[in-house]
């Protein structure tokens, strides 16, 4: 059942990484319930469009929640009020007729913000360079099953691999950290015994360059399991705690 | 040792050291509680445990010494941590709301902290610090309690307190890799029973002093 609403926008513009930015407050009328929010924000960028003005910049790519492009902070929830979704999967019946709704960038000190709501996430892929890979021989593909695998752990592995690095997990993080991306990329692998070999050294690396682009520590208040559209588990932390310990006290890794 | 120095000075590691001293203050404040308790069974009860107590000489001191290492390492680990944690957000968010994981104890972990560092600077000049030659340490506790004053005090510090582990406890199981699907769920209601057993087993000592006084 579909019906059209009227909103009122506090969107966050900011014209390049150094300006100040400030909010803009912008009215979105006649908004079918049945769009998704990305949907409602072509149709406010259309008519700035239309008015001359310079539309809101916004990452997307995929929209339906597997890329981990989109995502920005809805009146104080990263991808907004509805648990285990991506922004692009949020659909304007979640809101009201005459709601007002804020829309600020993913705010972290390692995430820089280009434009409005477009932020730099390539710290992500600085920290999985620093070793969130597994090195193998190229050649044929293995035998699948040379190597047994337990199912529970490849289920483990499976759901900290569901990870789609938006950052959500920094954004709503009061300490903006980014222990639950890590703790996830650390798990996929070191569940599965393709990833063990080089667990030790990639556990160390990808701590060291998480610290060095100076992401916040964790104090495990759980907000990033809070808000993570693909529902990542704290455990994943505390497995990255344990890869640490094991590392630092039981490994030649320095 | 430049491994060691890497490792203790990363996140994680950091994180480890507020663990472990955590986990020493909630071992000592057990023993501390039980200690306490006997001030609930007289003068006669409470200060033969005194006596006891100092009869361990050295021993004291080891622990003294001990507990303030530890002090020294949670207090300046944990300002450390504080400040990187607020410098990591250097543009705060107009609106933000909590999505369901923060509790009060997590949200207020650095400012409880910091009220129990000035509360224990008081504990210590009114208790161990105290001219203590021509006054018991009988005397001493119910002569402050008979002020009202060191009761509300004392009573606001020991909540401060049980909010503080009521986060603390889970948090450094979690920080030391603990958490396993069948354990944590005991672990976490265990840690509510702890703050509450410190709470009031604590709190209700000033209290109590106050009205026999
Ligand atoms: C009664 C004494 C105290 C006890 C039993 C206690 C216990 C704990 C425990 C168990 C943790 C959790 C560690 C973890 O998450 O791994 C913690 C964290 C913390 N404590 Fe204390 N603490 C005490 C006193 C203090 C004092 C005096 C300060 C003053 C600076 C303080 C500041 C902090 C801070 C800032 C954290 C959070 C660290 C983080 O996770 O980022 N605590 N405490
Ligand atoms: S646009 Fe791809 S996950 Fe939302």
């Amino acid at each position: 059942m579909s019906e059209n609403i009227n909103l009122t926008l506090k969107i966050w513009r900011q014209k390049g990484p150094n300006d100040k930015g400030h909010l803009e407050t912008h009215e979105a009328r006649d908004i079918s319930t049945d769009m998704s929010f990305l949907e409602m924000l072509d149709v406010v960028n259309e008519q700035l469009t239309v008015e001359g003005k310079d539309p809101v910049s916004f990452d997307h790519d995929c929209r339906e929640g597997i890329c981990g492009m989109c995502g920005t902070v809805i009146n104080g929830l990263a991808h907004g009020p509805e648990r285990g979704t991506t922004l692009c999967q949020l659909h304007m019946r979640h809101f009201k007729d005459g709601d007002t709704i804020v829309i600020e960038p993913w705010r972290a000190r390692p995430f820089r913000i280009i434009k409005d709501l477009v932020v730099d996430r390539s710290s992500f892929d600085e920290i999985i360079q620093a070793g969130g890979y597994v090195s193998v021989n190229t050649g044929q593909a293995p035998e699948a099953n040379s190597i047994p695998v337990p199912p529970e752990w490849a289920e483990l592995a499976m759901d900290a691999a569901a990870c789609i690095g938006c950052g959500a997990c920094v954004a709503a993080c009061p300490n903006a950290s980014a222990m639950l991306f890590v703790g996830a990329k650390i798990s996929q692998l070191a569940l599965l015994p393709q990833g063990k070999p080089e667990a030790a050294k990639r556990a160390l690396s990808m701590l060291r360059k998480m610290d060095e682009l100076d992401f916040g520590n964790c104090s495990n208040e759980t907000e990033c399991e809070a808000v993570c559209p693909k529902e990542i588990s704290i455990t994943n932390i505390a497995r990255f705690n344990r890869e640490f310990l094991v590392a630092s006290f039981g490994s030649s890794e320095k | 040792m430049n491994w060691l120095i890497n490792t203790l000075g990363s996140s994680i590691g950091k994180k480890l050291l507020m663990a472990i001293t955590g986990l020493g203050f909630i071992g000592f404040l057990a023993v501390h509680l039980i200690g306490n308790l006997t001030l609930y069974g007289g003068q006669d009860l409470f200060t033969s445990y005194v006596e006891h107590l100092h009869a361990l000489g050295p021993l004291i001191i080891l622990a003294e010494l001990g507990l303030l290492s530890f002090a020294i390492i949670h207090i300046v680990i944990g300002t450390l941590l504080f400040y990187e944690n607020l410098m990591a957000r250097p543009v705060r968010y107009r609106v933000k709301k909590n999505a369901g994981g923060r509790t009060i104890g997590s949200a207020t972990q650095p400012y409880t902290g910091f009220i129990i560092l000035a509360f224990l600077i008081l504990h210590l000049l009114n208790f161990h610090f105290a001219e203590h030659t021509n006054k018991s340490l009988y005397q001493l506790i119910s002569s402050a309690f008979a002020n009202p004053l060191y009761v509300g005090v004392y009573v606001i510090a020991m909540i401060v307190v049980a909010i503080h582990v009521s986060h603390g406890f889970w948090s450094l199981f979690q920080t030391l890799g603990a958490n396993h699907p069948k354990y944590m769920p005991l672990i976490q209601k265990l840690g509510i029973a702890v703050s509450l057993m410190f709470g009031i087993g604590f709190g209700f000592v000033p209290i109590f002093i106050s009205f026999i006084a």
